[in-house]
């Protein structure tokens, strides 16, 4: 069972009350971009055995988008964080490096 | 607005471990705009009485409530009657501010759940601790399939407000969870 935190609203739940968003931390490729770039934003979707960093909607509750990272393997979350943030803040960065030493970081 | 209101089950009731009762007309408003922002403070204790809540409380003055929903949103409690009123007066009160009312008493149902065991009824519903719930909090989630708020108005009490749409499935619901004999018997 994967149990998550809404930075909106502090309710701590499981992930049935929430709805998943995909991918985080996508950036965008619209009119003007090459055609390899606007594909890969598309659908190119990473997909890691291991750290993850993904969107998440507060469905049954507050209604808000919040982003998290997790393990996709053992379902642990390192920490979850607003979704008004371009990239992994410094403490879920930290917070993943203390317990999974050979992430290879954010990229 | 007709003079004919009827609630979504008037009168509906069942008493299992805890007594299920559809709680009749209730006014409620539901107010968007920033929550901690000084003019919705003013506004809010103007037109009801009641301080702004903390993060998922209630707030209550008289026959008025005001609950958390989310850090945007306001849900007002009143008297059904009263509703159009005071959605007019908190309109005027934040008129060319960031925010909006909405007078939704006929789009909500309202069921009341009285007994000590009306958190182990709903926790075989919503996957919620109702253990860490303190009087006054309220938690929106789901009760099986529908979305949900629930909201610890009594010692013995919870109140639990859904769309109207789907109050009959939530009535049929909460008689199931409180059938006699099924007590979970988790918290109480």
């Amino acid at each position: 069972m994967l149990l998550l935190t809404c930075p909106c609203c502090g309710v701590t739940a499981e992930e049935t009350e929430f709805a998943p968003g995909g991918e985080a931390h996508l950036k965008r490729f619209g009119p003007g971009s090459s055609d390899a770039d606007y594909e890969s934003y598309m659908f190119n979707r990473k997909n890691p055995r291991g750290v993850h960093f993904e969107r998440w909607r507060h469905a049954y509750g507050c209604g808000k988008w919040f982003l998290a990272a997790r393990c996709t393997m053992t379902l642990e979350v390192f920490g979850t964080y607003p979704a008004q943030t371009v990239e992994p803040p410094a403490e879920i960065v930290a917070a993943i490096k203390a317990k999974r030493p050979e992430w290879e970081g954010f990229a | 607005m007709s003079d004919m209101a009827v609630s979504a089950l008037p009168g509906a009731s069942y008493a299992g471990f805890v007594t299920v009762a559809e709680a009749g007309l209730r006014g409620m408003i539901s107010l968007r705009g920033d929550v901690a922002a000084g003019w919705m403070t003013d506004a809010v204790v103007a037109a009801t009485g009641c301080a702004i809540p903390a993060q998922r409380r209630v707030e209550r003055a008289g026959d008025m409530a005001v609950a958390w929903m989310s850090y945007d949103e306001l849900l007002i409690l009143c008297d059904y009657a009263a509703a159009p009123a005071l959605a007019a007066k908190l309109g005027d009160l934040l008129s060319g501010q960031f925010a909006t009312v909405a007078n939704v008493s006929d789009a909500r149902a309202v069921f009341t759940l009285t007994g000590a065991q009306a958190g182990d009824a709903l926790a075989k519903l919503c996957p919620v601790d109702f253990g860490t719930l303190r009087e006054g909090d309220i938690r929106r989630t789901r009760a099986a399939q529908v979305a949900a708020a629930i909201w610890v108005s009594g010692p013995e009490e919870m109140t639990l407000v859904c769309f109207r749409s789907v109050g009959q499935y939530m009535f049929y619901l909460l008689s199931r969870a409180s059938a006699p004999g099924s007590e979970p018997k988790l918290y109480a």
